[in-house]
Parts: C-alpha cells; structure tokens; sequence
C-alpha cells in the first residue's frame, strides 16, 4: 500500500494531463464501437416503438417516413388487440414467468441432488460419472432443441418408442392409449385443472436434461469446501443422516445455490432455442415466451414499430425481474449467515 | 422404538458410516450393498444423460435412409456412413456444401469473437485497474446490456444497418444483407460478455506485480502490455472460445438478416431448415449425421477444457 501512495509522488508533472484522460483512451475503442451498435439502436428502437414501422419504411425504391401513433403499440400490445392469432399478452408473461421458475426449482434440486450422490466417500467410478454428466453442457443449445424436438416426434420419436418399449416389458401392445403421444401439438392438457400443454412438459424435460448438469458442478464446489469436522461434530451430538443434510449440506450451499439459481432464472425467462426450434410455440402459441414472440413480430409478421415496444416491454420485464431476484438474495443471504 | 429395529437392521450402515467419518476425507469402501444401490443410481442417470446422444448416433449411421426411424436400435443393421458423406457433400437442397455453409459460420464466429476480445481487454482493464470519473455509470452501461437478450436489440439493428450500401470495387452490397453486417450485429451481442468476463479475471490478479514494476518506473501502457496482458492470455483464449462458440451456433441474426440468399447461409440455418416441417425432403439420418459433425468440433474442445469454460458460462456465456 505504501509503495502505490509514494509512487504518484516520484512522477514528473507533465505527466498528469496524460494520466487523467488514460482511462479513457482505454475505454474509448470499445464504447465507440458498443455506441454505434449497441447504445444507438437502443435509443432508435424507442422512437420506432412510438411510431408504425414496417418494411414499406425502408425499401430501396420510394421510401415513406414512417407514421407517429404515440401510445398505440404499448396499447395494442398490453390489451392484445395485434391482429396475430393466438397474441395474449398477459398469459404470455405469467407462462414466461412460470416457464423459468419451474425449469429453475428442478434444475437446482436435481443438480444438488446427484453432486451430493457423486460426493459419497468410496463410490466408484466417480470421475468417469462427473466427465459423462457433464456432456449435455458441452453440446450447442441449438443442436440439443432439434434433437429433442425430433425426439418428441409422434410417429418417428425416440420418447415414443422408448414408451411403447417399457409397456412392452409389462405385455402392454404398443397401440396402448398413452403411449403414441403427440407430444408437441396435443391441444387438450395432459392434467386437468393445470392449464398447461403437453409440449410445455417436452419442453420441460428437454431443459431438465440440458440444465440440471451445471447446477450439479456449481454444487459440488460448494460440497467440497464444506469442512469434514462439522459432520463429525454433527455425528457426536447424535444427528441423523436428514438433520445432517439439512443444517450442514443446504446451509452451505445456499450461498451457492442461490445467485446461481437467479441467473439460471434469468437465462431460462430469455431462452430463444427450445421454444423456437422444439415446439414453434405450438399448439395455438401456447408455448411461446416473450422472446420467441418478439422475433415472430418482427420476422414473421414485419410488424417492426410493435416489435420496437414489444423489447421495450421485455426490458422493463428483466428489470423487474432482476430487481426482484436481486433483494430476493440479499434477504437470503442475511439469512443464511 | 422405530430407531432401535432401524438400527439393528442396518447396523452395517451404520458402522461403516460412523467409520467413515473418524476417518475423515479418506477414501474409504462403501458396504456393498450400499455400492450396488448407489451405482444403480448413478448408471440410471447415465443411462438418461446418454439416451438422446446414443439415439442421434445410432439414427446417422443407419443405412437404410428410410425417412423416419421406425424402432430403438443402437446400431441398425447394416450400419453405414453413408449419411455423413451425403451432408458434406450438399446437405441442404440448396447449392452449397457443408463446407460453404461451415466457411460462412467461421467467419461469424471468428471475427466477431476475435473482435469483442480484442476490444474486450482494454476497457476490462480499465474497469478493472483504473480510476476515473463517471466509473460506476460506465459499469452500469455494459452489465444492462448484458443483461439484454439478442433479439432486443435485432430490430433497429436491421434497420440501421440496412441503411449502408457498401461499394467496394466491384462488389457492391447492403451492410444488413452480408455476412459483415451479421458479424457486427452479434460483436453487439458479445462485446458487454467479453469485457465482464475479463474483467472479473483481471480482478483476481494479485497487484504485486504491477505495483513493483511502477516503482521501478513503468507506464500504465507498460505495465498493460508486459504484465496483465500475459497473464491474462488463458481467460482471453476462455473468452474467446465462448464468444466463438456463440458466433458459430448463431441464428437470430443470421436468420433475420441473411436468411433470402442461400449462398450465406451457415450451419445453424441448414440445421433448422433440415427438421420437422421443413424437412420433407431430409432423411432423419442426414439430419442426425449434419448435427453430429456441427456439434463435433466445438464439443470436443468444450468437453477437454470445461475447467476452464465452466466459470465462463456462470456469467452469462452464449446469449440466445
């Protein structure tokens, strides 16, 4: 500490201007760039949100300025007035939210789950186990979302088959009602009272299979620096194997687990890849997220001014969300220490 | 009562448990019984971890190129490779081979991650070892756009960079409709990633180093360039790996932009051009054996250095 507060001293004068703009010469390269291609679109996306862009607004011959319509597409958008079939807006933000939070739930309690199996002293082969959990992380999410959408397949699928082929098992013929699932675009729910598709429980196993294997890393790190003398400790006065886990192993994953399982959340609410590449939002755009959805309005539909606010919507969305998850941890890391 | 019968049931349980305790971390023999229930679980998990890997396999070296596979089989009869040779040859029914539409994903993929790194390091740098006004805000700028999702900023992009036509010799083009204009389009996506994935590195260099060689009279340039800058040589390569990968499988964009001409188009747009409903014409086993050799290479590297990759994605790696 010493040395950097004596070194200023030792310097020659003329060097100060130098050193007040240095740290943004360093900057510089990379804020011009992110100005131009980043910051800029940003600001332009919100005067388009208030205008009706669409591709009559920059064709090459005979382009027109775009109209000003004010409020029109926020309006539109949070009433669901676009004339899209299926476009409702609230249930896309309650599905979207409740999409992220059970993939969420399942991917952290199955993650700790099997690290706290791979962690038991004495089980063989436990590298081989940790190398081969590891492999849905390393394969691209696009890939994985086609794979499993040929999976999920009625007529050709592997889930299918895989069905017909353990009722076999019990003597149950493969035309059984139940086991040639259309997976994808069935349109009455599986569970009654729980309105939600079947292709949303596909999809959900689809994320399980690719999310739970980085929780489980994440935890196992956290498993390791737990101290062996507390369980030992835990041992002599006598507690059992559930109270062990309970008040040793989830009391020091916890400050793990937790950011963690918030920026799953937040990848989870924007994950592009599964609705768009598995279900296509099927059946009846029920399995849309708000992602897929505002790709559709600007690819599909050209509808660009109601896009622009669409990702303005979804901006606020994330902030509220990271804002909440944020003082969700925080009152849970007091907590936990 | 209850824990007294319990007890006495698995007293080898619980023996061996207590043993393995007093003896601390040492890798101690599980009771057998307890081995076998343990490894039944772990082979189940295996077995599901497995399943979609096997089948895709299994699917690209069937021979009979029937359309749809019609069972289970982990090697069909008759297995062959004619399915790879098919997709490096011309895997879509558009005139390009696989290594047309792999050329078009290195050039995304590579220039736009080199880029972002190389613009990446400096300004973590900055954020990392130097003081200066207006900090805080800058910081703030870069974590709220990493926080965005690609498609949020894929609108007025297009827009935007519809309004460049280059002229260049001969060739003349609109800047959104080549290949130029999706790599700075996803450059936008990883830039923000790259300067918060180094400079969470550069953080955890100790500043011994620097400190000494200001004292014997290095510049900040100096010491940027002789000291942080080869140390922090293996989270640039991290960093640019997943910006790599992120180019490499990139659709949005690629989509959006380029998606009318098929002589750009990439690997990840005949991809999806080879499923589901878009798919009559494709085997299910030209499917399987064109993902196979995508996914290859960038998985290979992932799986041999995912010590070093796995920190990365915590922070946010592959945007979507």
């Amino acid at each position: 500490m010493a040395t950097t507060a004596a070194a200023p001293i030792q310097r020659p004068k003329g060097t100060r201007i130098r050193r007040a703009t240095q740290p943004y010469l360093y900057l510089l390269p990379a804020f011009i760039v992110m100005g131009i291609i980043t910051f800029y679109p940003l600001v332009f996306q919100v005067w388009m949100s208030f205008t009706d862009f669409g591709p009559k607004n920059f064709r090459v011959n005979n382009p027109i300025a775009p109209t000003f319509v004010g409020l029109d597409n926020y309006y539109r958008i949070a009433t669901s007035q676009l004339q899209i079939p299926n476009f409702e807006f609230l249930r896309l933000v309650f599905f979207n939210l409740w999409w992220a939070f059970s993939n969420v739930v399942l991917h952290v309690v199955i993650g700790v789950l099997v690290a706290v199996l791979l962690n038991t002293k004495g089980l063989m082969f436990r590298g081989f186990y940790r190398a081969l959990f590891i492999l849905p992380v390393v394969i691209p999410s696009l890939i994985v979302a086609t794979v499993w959408r040929n999976m999920f397949d009625t007529d050709a699928g592997a889930v299918n088959f895989l069905i017909q082929g353990v009722g076999g098992l019990f003597g149950l013929p493969a035309e059984t009602p139940g086991f040639h699932l259309n997976w994808l675009r069935q349109t009455n729910d599986p569970i009654p009272f729980i309105p939600l598709p079947l292709a949303y429980f596909a999809m959900l196993i689809a994320n399980t299979w690719l999310g739970w294997p980085l929780n489980a890393v994440v935890a196992t790190g956290a498993l390791q620096s737990i101290p062996g003398e507390l369980y030992e400790a835990a041992e002599m006065d006598g507690a059992s194997g559930r109270q062990k886990f309970q008040h040793i192993t989830v009391t020091y994953l916890r400050p793990a687990m937790v950011p963690y399982a918030i920026y799953g959340f937040v990848i989870t609410f924007n994950l592009f890849f599964l609705p768009y590449f598995m279900t296509g939002g099927q059946p009846f755009g029920r399995t849309e997220i708000l992602v897929t959805q505002a790709y559709r309005l600007a690819v599909d539909r050209q509808l660009l001014g109601v896009a622009a606010a669409f990702a303005v919507y979804l901006f606020f969305l994330l902030l509220a969300v990271t804002l909440v998850t944020n003082r969700l941890a925080k009152a849970t890391k007091s907590y936990a220490e | 009562m209850a824990a007294i019968t319990d007890s006495r049931r698995f007293a080898f349980l619980r023996r061996s448990s207590a043993k393995t305790k007093a003896a601390g971390s040492d890798e101690r023999k599980l009771p057998v019984g307890r081995q076998i229930l343990l490894q039944v679980l772990c082979i189940f998990i295996a077995v599901t971890v497995l399943f979609p890997i096997v089948w895709i396999f299994s699917m690209s070296i069937d021979p009979r190129n029937i359309a749809r596979p019609d069972a289970l089989n982990l090697i069909p009869p008759g297995a062959s490779f004619d399915a790879y040779a098919k997709v490096l040859n011309r895997p879509t029914s558009n005139d390009i081979s696989f290594l047309g539409l792999a050329k078009n994903s290195l050039l995304i993929a590579l220039s736009s991650s080199a880029i972002a790194v190389a613009l990446g390091v400096t300004a973590a740098y900055a954020f990392s070892r130097l003081r200066f006004r207006g900090r805080g805000a800058l910081m703030i700028a870069v974590l709220g756009v990493l926080m965005l999702p690609g498609v949020a900023t894929l609108v007025p992009l297009f827009v935007f960079l519809n309004q460049f036509k280059i002229e260049f010799g001969d060739l003349s083009f609109n800047l959104r409709a080549s290949l130029i204009g999706v790599t700075l389009a996803v450059i936008s996506g990883q830039l923000p990633f790259a300067i918060w994935n180094l400079k969470g590195y550069l953080d955890t260099i100790p500043k011994d180093l620097e400190e000494a060689a200001t004292v014997d009279g290095a510049s900040k340039n100096q010491v940027f360039l002789k000291i942080i800058l080869p140390l922090a040589i293996p989270a640039v390569a991290v960093t640019g790996f997943l910006g790599f990968l992120g180019g490499w499988t990139e659709y949005l964009t690629t989509y959006y932009f380029i998606g009318a001409n098929p002589q750009n188009w990439t690997l990840a747009i005949a991809l999806n051009s080879m499923v589901g409903d878009f798919a009559r014409t494709t085997t299910w086993s030209e499917f399987a054996a064109f993902a196979i050799v995508f996914a290859l290479p960038v998985s290979l590297v992932f799986f041999f250095f995912q010590r070093y990759l796995v920190g990365g994605l915590a922070v946010g790696g592959v945007k979507g």
